[in-house]
Formats: C-alpha cells, sequence, structure tokens
C-alpha cells in the first residue's frame, strides 16, 4: 500500500467497551492514561449513559469514603497529650 | 507580622524550627498532623486506643528524632513511615469483617459482576447488560447516612491490607500519590492498580447497599 492510503484506510485504533472501561476508570480519574487512550474514553464516554454513571458511582464512592475523616476522629489532640510531648520535645538530647 | 523564618508551612523553616525548639513550630506540627496520623494508625490497627498508642509512640520517635532527619524524605514521608513501622510491629489488623461477597463470577479488577455486561461473541460484546443506577438523586442523607458510612468502613476493613493502606492513604487522610508512593516505598502503577482495586471493592459494597436500602 502507498502511505497515503495507509494513513487513511489503517486499522483504526481499537474502541473501549464498557467492561474495557471500568478497568481504567481509576487511571482516568488519576490522569495517567495515556493521551491517545484518554482520548478514546471521553469518546466512549460521550456516547455511553453506562459509563458515565460509572464514572459519577466511582467519583461518589470516593467522595463518600473522603466523609469518613470527619467522623472517625476530633481534630485536636487532647491537651494532657500535647503537654507531655511538649515535655519531650524540651528534654534534653541525650 | 510574622518574618519568613516563622512561616512552617515552608518544610525548612519548619524543620529549623523544629531543631531550635520553638514551641510554635511544635503546635504548628501537632495540630497539622495529629489528625492525619491518627487516622491513618487506625486503619492498621484494631483498636482506637491501640491506634492512639501507636500516634503516641510515633509522636515520640518524631520529636526524639527531629535532630537526625537528614530530610532525604519529606518531612511528612518520614512521619508516615515511623508510623507505619510502630503500627506494623504492633499488629496488623485482621480483616475482621466479612469480605465483600458478590453473588456469580466477577473481574477481580473491577468487582463487577461479568453478567452486568454483555458475554463475549454476542452484538455489542462487553457493553453493559444493566446499566449502573444513576447515583445523582441518592439524597445526601442517604449517601452520608450512619448506616451507610458503617457499611463504607467495614467494605474498607475487608479489603486486602495492601489496598485499604492505599486507599486509607489517598481517600480518607487525603494523601497525594507521591506521597503514598513515598511512605510505601511502591512504584506509581503498583500505588494505582491497589487504589483501582480497593475503590472498585468499595463502590460494589456501595452499590449493594444502596440497592438494598432503596427497596
Amino acid at each position: 500500500m502507498r502511505p497515503l492510503f495507509r494513513r487513511i484506510f489503517r486499522r483504526p485504533v481499537a474502541s473501549i467497551d464498557c467492561r474495557g472501561w471500568t478497568r481504567l476508570v481509576t487511571d482516568y480519574i488519576e490522569g495517567a492514561l495515556p493521551l491517545e487512550v484518554a482520548a478514546r474514553v471521553d469518546a466512549h464516554l460521550g456516547e455511553c449513559t453506562g459509563c458515565t454513571r460509572y464514572l459519577d458511582q466511582m467519583r461518589t464512592t470516593i467522595a463518600v469514603v473522603g466523609h469518613l475523616s470527619h467522623d472517625d476522629v476530633n481534630s485536636a489532640m487532647p491537651n494532657e497529650l500535647r503537654r507531655a510531648l511538649l515535655a519531650v520535645f524540651h528534654e534534653p538530647a541525650r | 507580622m510574622a518574618s519568613a523564618g516563622s512561616d512552617f508551612r515552608n518544610e525548612a523553616n519548619l524543620v529549623a524550627g523544629l531543631r531550635s525548639r520553638d514551641d510554635r513550630a511544635f503546635e504548628f506540627l501537632i495540630d497539622r498532623y495529629y489528625a492525619p496520623l491518627l487516622r491513618l494508625a487506625l486503619s492498621y490497627v484494631p483498636s482506637r486506643a491501640v491506634a492512639e498508642e501507636v500516634v503516641q509512640e510515633t509522636w515520640i520517635g518524631v520529636l526524639r528524632g527531629i535532630d537526625g532527619f537528614e530530610g532525604r524524605a519529606s518531612l511528612s514521608t518520614w512521619m508516615y513511615r515511623i508510623l507505619l513501622n510502630i503500627a506494623r510491629t504492633r499488629g496488623v489488623k485482621e480483616n475482621r469483617s466479612v469480605p465483600f461477597a458478590a453473588i456469580g463470577a466477577v473481574d477481580d479488577e473491577t468487582s463487577i459482576n461479568l453478567d452486568r455486561f454483555l458475554p463475549s461473541g454476542a452484538q455489542n460484546e462487553h457493553h453493559w447488560s444493566t446499566l449502573p443506577a444513576s447515583w445523582e438523586h441518592v439524597p445526601e442523607e442517604r449517601l452520608l447516612g450512619t448506616e451507610t458510612l458503617a457499611e463504607i468502613r467495614a467494605s474498607l476493613e475487608a479489603l486486602p491490607s495492601a489496598q485499604r493502606e492505599v486507599v486509607v492513604m489517598r481517600d480518607v487522610v487525603g494523601l497525594s500519590s507521591a506521597e503514598v508512593c513515598n511512605a510505601l516505598d511502591i512504584s506509581e502503577t503498583n500505588q494505582r492498580v491497589l487504589l483501582h482495586r480497593g475503590r472498585s471493592k468499595v463502590r460494589a459494597a456501595l452499590e449493594q447497599h444502596l440497592e438494598e436500602i432503596s427497596q
């Protein structure tokens, strides 16, 4: 085949299917996909309701997990511990 | 007005302040890292009491070790590593909850039931056979209610420990991928694989929970 012909008729890059997308979702969210793959993903998401919802579910999951940080821990150290550690901080070097 | 040297958000200033035993540096360090260290410890050990001991021991190690800190890793990475070493020696938490159990064959990369996709060879193979539900209109009080959060916590605890470590550090404590890679001494790729598998299992558990409570 002549080069021009080949450029026009070359095999298209495999498109993303839904199952394949669910394996790439973290790399996509993390911005770790090669640009070319990310472009194929975006093209797929543009016409796939299921995969768009899946992305949203994943983001929601991350947000919900983030809420665990609000309810487990009081953000301030108890004063008693703070005083004890301050004493450690100032103890003479050994 | 604060002088340049007392802006402790700058790590070099913070380290210098700690070395010169400046109480403001101490206060800054404690306020900034107390909660992240405790959250991280909680994901390793079986109880709050043990986690608090681990954190306390970590603080002592940090405060006594600061003069010897060589700055080859960032201060936070160094502190997380001290905590991880102490937590791991204290006994890593066993998986106390029943792992998320899906019915039927599951893709181990995504924890999705294979029957959610059209089979190989079918027209539109590997496309959704049943679309995922839209969570857009799930009320926030349901998504963030005590019951749902308890479910999420249980699903985290059921993760294999390497996945739990990464998900907790990234999504609960809020560390960056670089911080996690440094603290755990793993590659970016490995970090993403663990994060992906862990998050996917938690998503599956959340999906199952939302289906159950909406029935």
